[in-house]
């Protein structure tokens, strides 16, 4: 279809333009919006009807006006293009080269928005990945083609922890080396500038592909964001076959800049005031994780979403944890007691751990060993809870034990350098070191042949 | 394609939702064909000359002009053999079949027939020509899967004496018997089609009593769902709600399991399409996948196709349940099916109600569930079948007062209260004990006693009470300490444990553990309560309770759970050792306080 350009724009409203006497103009066409400065930005057709065309600028609508601007219709979807020289660069929020490299020649053109995957067409995820992290590795395991999002608040670290995880990933016995799409979504600057410093100084930079929106960029690029950088991970990942780690931050930009266009269009909000359809939107981001039949590539999709006042049940982190498979949780106490990573291990979750772990994956004793460091933190938790109560000494003498293993898993299993990498072996050895603090009757989750191998 | 009727134009996109005008007489919830590429749509609004179409594909590219047709039939699902085993997409399109055409993504305008017209089936007739049959009547069979024998029934609308009808091997198109004279004479094939959000008529509506067993011990022995009846699990994420679900698509004894899974993970469906080959029914023999039927619509699939997936996936339990089968379908999740009726009400700019919900909600979720049920079927003789629905609900932050799951409380009898707490102990099935309810248990208890024995109900309701005392003495415990209770109380305490820790957690990657048959409950159960009166008998008896724990058939208890199907006489013998351990005690306890009485006497 030709380029038509109209300047009959009527209304401009926040981050949408009504473009008036449009032919042909088709939903979720990509647009050009010429600024009357002479600049150009991008935009696309959220709505059509008749003639009207309502459209979101992705650049925002500083300084356009009703009577200059001119919309170009481009008449296909927006696209990246991509090639293997994606590798190593960096590009802005919709996918644009910025840093001083040259324009990408591309072996192909995709549209942002991807297909669904067939159900039928996926392979489950099963190969355990190895981050180094006890706190990960031992009880919430990352699988190769899962997507875990670490749900964070402000001031926590969890940059450092997804750098870490990038670092050190490696698929246990395959020696597979991971590439890293990393997408920044309204971040500041100085948080950038972290994983740009992180690539570059571990080299992980050769094969990194960064995709950077910041908080002073316009907010409304940041819903095109995500997609740009899952589109590049699906080419790395089914067509080049290589192991990509997505890391996606931060998710509740995201989320806002979507609740922004929707109140623009005077939407009914559904939960605090994002779109009914926030579900189905981050569904059409995180689902774009995981393996396919007979290919050798997959995508593991680390999200970061900062949990405004730490609420678990915040609509974002909500509907990811519905969406996603479990979650990685920070712990603010956890942080003030200097405890790094701050992993809050009770509710995080790895729905896709059995599968992941056991033997001839990570070890036969992995899976009951973490039930029952589980299951002795959480009573270790709850004595102490109670102590706080009623004191130390209204505790039972079981209970005063399990109060210490709490404290003392907290301090060796959880706690670890940030540039610490322990193998899984040594990960389950401290767990088996820990359970002796507890009396050997205690330990109903674990079998008797395997207290007798690992204990003794 | 040759049902095409009036071609209309597009007036408006947005979203899912397309306007149309200048259709040829469309009517309501009418298929529609949008586009060039003919993505399914279906009206769901007239104005006028405009009709409000959601379409089951995604929309990008479309825009106005570009032309609409319509079919002039509802949007409906294709019964017949080779449902079995199948994977289809809301709208029951093949999605192992897209994969071969279309490969690895979902593309656009696939068209693609719910059931093979290729493939034969072997058609064994048992009436013979001359017969007079009604609707329902069973024609004939087809063995579908080593499982299933799929019934061939007469036709809505067709009845009469049989004119000619034919065994062998036949595709679903082809006739196999004439019904009917003059005419009203039709021509009957092994497919019919029915449009999926009309209920399948029946003779009349029974009500449920046999219990659907699933192997869950908290759900068989705590809070049963009848054979017909309706359930729900309400739960925040990470609860463990895919996980009772897939539990009981696995064990249930149904037989037939829809499992539809609408609005949720990719993965999911694909641990499903992994597993199920490989399990074995334990009531069959069989893998479980022979008795499954499949309905996917991920959460990254259309939303339209979402809001269509449930109905599709009752319809053809519906079909299964007029053969006289007892059919179980789950639901994962309804809540996501109410997310995508709320965008498309949006869309519609209908007036929303609670939570921007559409006023409708409560309405469509209750004539959903009202379609489970035991019921005589439609046909000249006596036959019965069931459709037991069990919904999941994902209530936003776990909040039940949330309207998707208020409206379905109002209507299911069945309530599995699921709590994240119990999920972080790794208490699963993390279904609250305090908080569920079934209003089955009384007519389900009855058939306990023929099946398993009478004392079942007794049994379960001590435990309960048990439950009930504990959550009481906890709050003691809470504000002054453990030292605060009587020995009578600690036993309670303790009884309470062990019935939480060895009879209601399950472990569902156990090999064992993952499925405990109705017998099996009862005597777990028992030998939990035989410990617990013995128990009570020793402390009357002045024995210190840390010395009844300490017996060592106490961990045996705790292990019991993994007794095998196969030697459940076990049972037997180790609430024998219990009993005796405990009479020792007893004796020991008394031979001492004689000894003590002795030099007083002295």
């Amino acid at each position: 279809m030709p380029i038509r350009e109209y300047m009959t724009v009527r209304d401009i409203v926040g981050p949408l333009l009504l473009v008036e006497r449009v032919q042909e103009a088709k939903y979720d066409e990509l647009v050009e919006i010429e600024f009357p400065d002479g600049s150009v930005g991008l935009g696309n057709v959220l709505e059509v009807e008749g003639d009207k065309a309502l459209i979101q600028s992705f650049e925002g609508t500083r300084g356009l006006d009703v009577s200059n601007t001119r919309v170009r219709f481009r008449g296909r979807g927006m696209e990246l293009a991509v090639s293997r020289d994606i590798l190593g660069r960096v590009f802005d929020g919709l996918g644009r080269p910025m840093d001083d490299g040259p324009e990408i020649i591309p072996d192909e053109r995709i549209n942002i928005n991807g297909s669904p995957i067939n159900p039928f067409a996926r392979d489950y995820p099963t190969d355990f990945i190895q981050t180094g992290m006890s706190a990960i590795d031992g009880l919430n395991p990352l699988v190769r083609g899962q997507k875990l999002p670490i749900f964070s608040g402000a001031g926590l670290p969890h940059s450092r922890l997804a750098a870490q995880i990038a670092r050190q990933s490696t698929v246990l016995g395959a020696e597979m080396e991971f590439s890293v799409v990393f997408a920044a979504m309204g971040i500041t600057f100085e948080d950038a500038d972290f994983f740009m410093q992180e690539f570059r100084s571990t080299a992980a930079i050769e094969r990194s592909v960064l995709f950077i929106n910041l908080a002073d960029d316009p907010a409304v690029e940041r819903i095109a964001t995500p997609r740009v950088a899952l589109t590049a991970a699906e080419y790395l990942a089914f067509e080049l076959g290589m192991q990509v780690l997505v890391i996606l931050t931060d998710m509740t930009y995201y989320c806002e800049a979507l609740r922004e266009v929707s109140a623009a269009r005077k939407e009914v909000p559904g939960r605090r005031g994002y779109p009914g359809y926030l579900y189905t939107d981050l569904a059409t981001i995180y689902e774009r994780a995981g393996r396919i039949k007979g290919e050798s590539g997959s995508i593991t999709q680390i999200p970061i979403l900062s949990m405004p006042e730490d609420d678990k049940t915040h609509p974002i982190p909500d509907l990811t944890g519905y969406i996603t498979e479990g979650q990685i949780i920070l712990s603010r106490e956890l942080h003030r007691e200097g405890i790094y990573p701050p992993i809050d291990v009770l509710p995080s979750l790895s729905r896709l751990k059995e599968n992941g772990i056991g033997e001839g994956k990570t070890r036969e004793d992995h899976s009951d060993l973490s039930n029952q460091l589980f299951s002795a933190y959480a009573r270790g938790k709850e004595a102490k809870e109670l102590a706080v109560i009623l004191g130390e000494a209204a505790l039972t003498e079981e209970d005063k034990l399990y109060a210490r293993f709490s404290d003392e898993f907290e301090d060796r299993f959880v706690r670890q350098g940030e540039f610490e990498d322990r193998t899984i072996e040594e990960t389950l050895a401290l767990g088996w070191e820990l359970l002796k603090i507890l009396p050997r009757a205690e330990l109903k989750r674990v079998k008797k042949d395997q207290i007798e191998k690992y204990m003794e | 394609m040759a049902e095409e009727q009036g071609k209309g134009r597009i007036i408006k996109v947005s979203g899912p939702l397309v306007v149309a005008a200048g259709l040829d007489d469309p009517r309501m919830y009418d298929l529609v064909r949008v586009g060039r590429e003919r993505l399914m749509g279906e009206v769901i609004e007239l104005r006028g000359d405009e009709a409000s179409v959601q379409v089951y594909e995604e929309t990008g590219g479309l825009g106005p002009g570009d032309p609409v047709f319509t079919t002039g039939m509802p949007l409906s699902v294709e019964l017949g053999p080779g449902l079995i085993e199948s994977i289809y997409d809301g709208v029951q399109r093949p999605l192992n079949l897209l994969f071969d055409k279309a490969g690895n993504y979902i593309t656009r305008g696939m068209e693609m027939p719910g059931l093979s017209r290729d493939k034969k089936w072997e058609f064994v007739p048992i009436v013979k020509a001359g017969d007079e049959v009604v609707e329902g009547d069973i024609l004939g069979t087809v063995q579908e899967s080593p499982v299933l024998e799929h019934r061939i029934m007469v036709p809505a609308g067709v009845g009469g004496r049989v004119q000619d009808i034919k065994g062998g091997s036949y595709t679903v198109t082809d006739v196999i018997a004439t019904v009917g004279e003059g005419s009203d004479a039709a021509q009957v094939t092994m497919m019919q089609k029915w449009p999926v959000r009309r209920g399948r008529p029946f003779k009349k509506k029974l009500a449920p009593y046999a219990p659907l067993t699933t192997g869950q011990r908290v759900i068989d022995t705590f809070f049963p769902v009848a054979k017909g009846g309706t359930a729900c699990v309400p739960g925040p994420f990470g609860s463990g709600k895919t996980v009772i679900q897939h539990q009981i698509a696995k064990w249930a004894d149904a037989d037939v399991i829809l499992f539809i899974g609408c609005g949720e993970r990719g993965n999911e469906m694909t641990e499903v399409l992994i597993e199920f080959p490989e399990l074995i029914d334990p009531h069959s023999g069989e893998p479980l996948m022979k008795r499954t039927v499949l309905i996917a619509n991920t959460s990254n699939m259309p939303v339209a196709a979402r809001e269509a997936s449930v109905y599709t996936g009752i319809t053809i339990a519906e079909y299964f349940r007029d053969m006289g089968y007892q059919v179980a379908l789950q639901a994962d999740s309804t809540s996501r099916w109410a997310e995508a009726m709320r965008e498309i009400s949006g869309r519609l700019e209908e007036m929303p109600g609670e939570e921007g919900y559409p006023a409708y909600l409560g309405t469509r979720i209750a004539a959903f569930y009202e379609r489970a049920g035991l019921v005589q079927c439609k046909c000249s003789g006596e036959r019965v079948g069931s459709v037991t629905v069990v919904g999941a609900v994902s209530p936003p932050g776990g909040d039940l007062s949330e309207p998707v799951t208020q409206a379905t409380l109002r209507v299911v009898k069945v309530f599995w209260g699921l709590e994240d707490k119990l999920a972080f102990r790794r208490h699963f099935p993390a279904i609250n004990w305090l908080i569920s309810y079934s209003l089955y248990i009384n007519k389900v208890s009855e058939m306990w006693a023929e099946l398993v024995d009478p004392s079942f109900k007794e049994l379960r309701d001590l435990a309960m009470s048990l439950l009930q005392q504990e959550s009481e003495l906890e709050e003691i415990v809470r504000l002054i300490g453990v030292e605060a209770l009587s020995s009578r109380e600690r036993l309670v305490m303790e009884g309470a444990k062990s019935v939480r820790e060895d009879f209601l957690q399950q472990n569902a990657f156990d090999d064992v553990d993952t499925f405990t048959s109705l017998e099996k409950q009862f005597l777990l159960l028992r030998l939990i309560m035989t410990f617990y009166e013995e128990a009570g008998k020793a402390i009357a008896a002045d024995v210190e309770i840390g010395d009844v724990l300490a017996i060592p058939e106490c961990e045996e208890i705790a292990h019991a759970k993994f007794i095998s199907e196969e030697n459940l006489n076990e049972f037997d013998v180790l609430e024998r050792k219990v009993t005796e351990a405990i009479g020792g005690l007893i004796e020991r306890k008394a031979e001492e306080e004689a000894e003590e009485k002795v030099p007083e006497g002295a």
